[in-house]
């Protein structure tokens, strides 16, 4: 291949085939400097932010969406081109033909469109319920049609929770990054070969999903390029300098969202693949600081306006209205250098230019060999801003290589190269009780898993306890899975990625992610059996509802290996357990601990556990242990929380952690040294995330009796960034109680 | 060797440079009316645990306290009422290069027993309760003469010492006072740093738990402007 586009590149195997990373290695310039070269918002950005944050305003207002395009299934060519302001934008490109529109898209169900749009007083168009009631099959449709009654039992009860069974799947990364260096021909000329590959002597199923498959494929990167012409773009060819490069790409990344509406929608690991272009433009002398940053401000600015259209009940589960428009930085090459870039700051410079936001989510890839200055101006970011997660690079790369990028909060996978079938969780800490229970539900009283011999001592037995959860886990992880590959089955065949995924490899690798919720209430209840005495209150029915715990018992969260290692055996065991279940496209399976938002909402269905939690008290988030009882300072939490093992964890670990300004030091610099040291020293015992949140608890009692005060206020949850004021009255309460360490 | 603690804290961050393991020894010899560890003073109570034990704790968090320069502060109650114990702990300590800081208010006289802690010790936090005597004895129940003497000495061995005085409107702001302590401070040569410690009510709760009377009751937290003027007269940027 030869394009007049590329002059000035380094060559490679790039040239020759899709390969972006090679591309990256061979251009790449690293940065070790400090912020120092940074420019601030120009005057055009400053204008068309306000425009934006009007737009926010009314939205607000509007209770949440603005408007809906509700006579149209979205696709990338359905729309007309929409702008905030045509003469302000440096780039261009809406989700629908005006901004905050949401666009509908019923392939992954039509129930779900129809309850979101009747809840902001819209209603679908005659035409659209036609045909997706009565012509097209839709994900949802499919999935209910193959459930057994099983799991339909255990997605009632709540044990298993979240699937993506009615709405789209998400946590698949498009290489949007391939739009920008290779143009759309090569990537359709590139896809029609490996058509032509598929085939056989014998057609087998296989090959005959995967010919349809990349057929779907090619038309949408046809699409793609009617889209961009809409704008006025021919995006058939590579883009010829940085401003292009952010365009191609982000249209990219526009068409997927276009076509999907997915749990999370990530963008991948762009802007150190960017920087080369900033760096050939500026060395050029076509290209300035100032500019170079008006570029990124104006795609960030696309970035924190991406919509979706859900329910309310969507976003009780997952509060804030996200999207994980996730974006992940730095980390090290395996060749040693580091790749940080100019423009890795430039990006995470945005949340001073713009100001704070939850969107893109802003995933730092730490590695104790980050240049320090890097590190710095991360952690003094945090400190103002409680905007970034962190994640370890060093952990990754082993197992990811150096161009992975990060799905939603905590998944990783290689860019083009692998997706994940996004499984959401199992309620362990119901599962127990289930297990005590006899596979009857501490709420109703309803038999849900077949019947089995429960615990009937007075006091718990941990010997007998366990092996009865260790049964239980038996059952949950089978139906768990059996649900998750009708999910799959059914996304595929109705409701199939085929934009993100022609920006994938022919053959990539598939996990399948389960995750786990409740960890440290389990943790805590076997730790409550071993050293103290758990009493349990039965109701008439023989029911175990509540228990008495006498005497005092290791806590998870304390870096106490009684009890850490109790969550450690958890993890193993669960895992163990899906790694025997048979899976979808014999996908690898893999398992996060990470609740997201949805801590609240499990606590909520989940009854008395025997570590003395009560009915209805929300569940720590992710990894967390419970509220208030981490004890021991911040780095005992977070030593507890690096013993869980991320091999038996691959699909992530989430930590949130929370500590007022005061106790990270007595002045800014203090603070950002302490900061920086305690994520080097977390992130080399080989933990895997942590959500860094400073900010005084008045502060957010404020922001929740004066809310018109913070419109930017930001704070990190489970694995990304939500706006303080846009999470419900619980979910704020919850934030409020968590453990923010304030001993100064 | 055993001692009594009352809790540990894994990180601290204003107690000395960088991130600290910080240990609050159990009993008190002075009676603070503003102390925010109420709970720390009855000597009788605590947590027995041994030098290894300690020292076991400590090396969970060696990693982030060598990334940042941090050490080990023993703090309290008064760390002096179990000076062997701290001798100990801090020796190992040294001979597995970690830097120690001693939060003291050097409320005992100097013993041969103190003068073998402090060859252990690399940095002194001292807590200057009173420049004047009567006040001190109002505010702590005892007389500033030990404290004084402390801080003398360690001048003359050159300990390097981070002065600590804690801000209480109506109790330790008075700006002749203020210039006293300053004049004193003055003699010293080992002196590194100065801090304002503000009065904070925080550990109120702590007096209520244990049924006694706090007596600051109505003594509000230094302003900004409070803070601001008592740097200048103490000569702090």
């Amino acid at each position: 291949m030869k394009f007049e586009e590329w002059n000035n590149f380094n060559l490679g195997s790039w040239a020759e085939e899709i390969d972006v990373r090679n591309f990256i290695q061979k251009n790449y310039t690293p940065y070790e400097g400090d912020a120092s070269f940074l420019s601030d918002a120009t005057e055009k950005t400053k204008k068309l932010w306000n425009i934006v944050l009007e737009l926010y305003k009314k939205e607000r207002e509007a209770g949440g969406v603005l408007d809906i395009s509700n006579d149209v299934a979205s696709t990338i060519t359905s729309h007309d081109a929409g702008y905030i302001d045509k003469d302000l934008e440096e780039i261009v490109g809406l989700q629908t033909d005006k901004p905050l529109k949401r666009a509908i898209m019923p392939t992954g169900g039509i129930r779900i469109v129809e309850k979101s749009c009747a809840a902001y007083n819209k209603k679908v168009s005659d035409k659209i319920e036609d045909i997706y009631h009565n012509h097209r099959r839709t994900h949802n449709d499919g999935v209910f049609m193959a459930y057994t009654p099983e799991i339909r039992a255990a997605r009632s009860s709540h044990l298993i929770t979240g699937l993506p069974d009615g709405y789209g799947r998400g946590r698949i990364i498009g290489d949007y990054r391939r739009v920008a260096l290779y143009g759309v021909d090569v990537l359709i000329e590139e896809k029609k070969k490996d058509l032509a590959n598929l085939q056989a002597f014998n057609i087998t199923e296989d090959i005959i999903r995967q010919r349809e498959e990349h057929s779907d494929q090619i038309q949408a990167l046809e699409d793609l390029k009617t889209m961009a012409l809409k704008y006025g773009f021919d995006i058939s060819k590579p883009a010829k300098n940085a401003k292009e490069a952010v365009q191609w790409l982000y249209f990219g990344y526009l068409g997927a969202i276009k076509e999907q509406n997915g749990a999370a929608m990530s963008i991948g690991r762009t802007s150190t693949f960017l920087d080369i272009y900033f760096e050939r433009d500026i060395k050029a002398g076509i290209l300035t600081e100032a500019e170079a940053q008006e570029i990124m401000d104006h795609f960030v600015m696309k970035l924190r306006m991406v919509r979706f259209l859900r329910t309310p009940e969507y976003d009780e589960l997952f509060s804030g209205d996200p999207v994980w428009v996730t974006e992940s930085i730095g980390g090290m090459g395996i060749d040693g250098r580091t790749l940080v870039t100019k423009n890795s700051f430039r990006i995470l410079h945005t949340l001073e230019t713009l100001g704070p936001a939850p969107e893109p989510n802003l995933t730092v890839l730490w590695s104790t060999r980050l240049p320090k200055a890097f590190k710095d101006y991360c952690t003094g970011l945090s400190i103002k801003t409680s905007s970034i997660q962190y994640e370890n690079d060093d952990l990754m790369r082993e197992y990811w290589g150096d161009d992975y990028g990060i799905a939603c909060c905590v998944s990783a996978m290689r860019i083009g190269k692998q997706m994940q079938f996004f499984g959401a969780r199992a309620n362990l800490a119901k599962t127990l009780l289930y297990a005590i229970n006899g596979g009857r539900d501490e709420k109703t009283g309803k038999q849900v898993t077949s019947r089995r011999e429960p615990v009937t001592s007075e006091y718990l037995n941990y010997d007998e306890v366990w092996e009865k959860f260790d049964k239980m886990c038996d059952w949950v992880a089978r139906v768990y899975m059996n649900a998750l590959n009708i999910i799959h089955y059914m996304h595929d065949k109705y409701c199939y990625e085929k934009l993100e995924m022609a920006l994938h490899d022919k053959d990539i690798l598939r996990t399948m992610a389960c995750g786990i919720a409740g960890l440290s209430i389990v943790a805590d209840s076997f730790s409550a059996m071993k050293y103290a005495k758990v009493k349990v209150i039965r109701d008439e029915t023989g029911l175990a509802v509540d228990y008495k715990i006498e005497g005092d018992f290791p806590k998870f969260g304390n870096d106490d290996d009684r009890v850490d290692q109790i969550a450690v055996e958890i993890v193993k065991m669960f895992m163990n357990k899906l790694k025997r279940q048979p899976t979808y496209r014999n996908s690898k399976p893999t398992m996060s601990i990470l609740t997201i938002t949805s801590n609240v909402v499990y606590g909520k269905a989940t009854g008395n556990t025997p570590d003395g939690r009560r009915d209805g008290a929300p569940f720590g988030p992710g990894a967390n242990p419970i509220h208030g009882r981490d004890t021991h300072g911040a780095l005992a939490v977070l030593n507890s929380i690096a013993k869980l093992p991320y091999k038996y964890a691959e699909d992530g670990i989430s930590y949130t952690f929370a500590i007022v300004p005061g106790a990270l030091g007595k002045d800014k610099n203090s603070r950002i040294n302490n900061l920086t040291s305690l994520l080097d020293g977390y992130f080399a015992k080989f933990s895997h995330h942590v959500n860094v949140n400073v900010f005084d608890r008045a502060l957010l009692e404020d922001a929740m009796e004066h809310p018109e005060k913070y419109p930017q206020l930001t704070i990190r949850v489970s694995g990304y960034a939500v706006n303080f004021i846009k999470l419900t009255k619980e979910q704020q309460l919850d934030v409020i109680n968590r453990t923010i360490h304030e001993r100064i | 060797m055993i001692g009594k603690i009352h809790s540990t804290e894994s990180f601290g961050t204003v107690d000395g440079p960088g991130i600290r393991f910080v240990v609050f020894m159990q009993g008190c010899s002075l009676k603070c009316k503003y102390c925010h560890n109420r709970d720390t003073w009855d000597t009788n109570s605590g947590t027995t645990i041994s030098v290894s034990e300690l020292v076991k704790e400590v090396l969970k968090y060696k990693t982030y306290i060598d990334n940042s320069n941090g050490g080990v502060t023993v703090s309290g109650g008064e760390p002096l009422l179990q000076t062997e114990f701290v001798t100990e702990f801090f020796k190992e300590l040294k001979k597995l290069n970690i830097h120690t800081a001693l939060d003291t208010a050097g409320s005992l006289p100097i013993s041969d027993k103190i003068k073998e802690l402090l060859k252990y010790t690399d940095l002194v936090l001292l807590d200057i309760k009173h420049i004047n005597n009567e006040k001190a004895i109002n505010l702590t129940g005892i007389s500033n003469k030990n404290n004084l003497e402390f801080a003398k000495y360690l001048s003359n061995i050159n300990i390097p010492v981070w002065i600590r005085q804690v801000l209480i409107p109506g109790y330790t702001d008075d700006k002749f006072d203020l210039i006293k302590l300053k004049e004193f401070l003055n003699t010293l040569k080992n002196v590194e740093k100065v801090e304002i410690l503000p009065y904070h009510d925080l550990g109120k709760f702590k007096w209520e738990k244990l049924g006694d009377k706090y007596e600051l009751e109505n003594v509000k937290s230094p302003t900004n402007e409070d803070i601001q003027k008592a740097k200048n007269l103490l000569g702090i940027e």
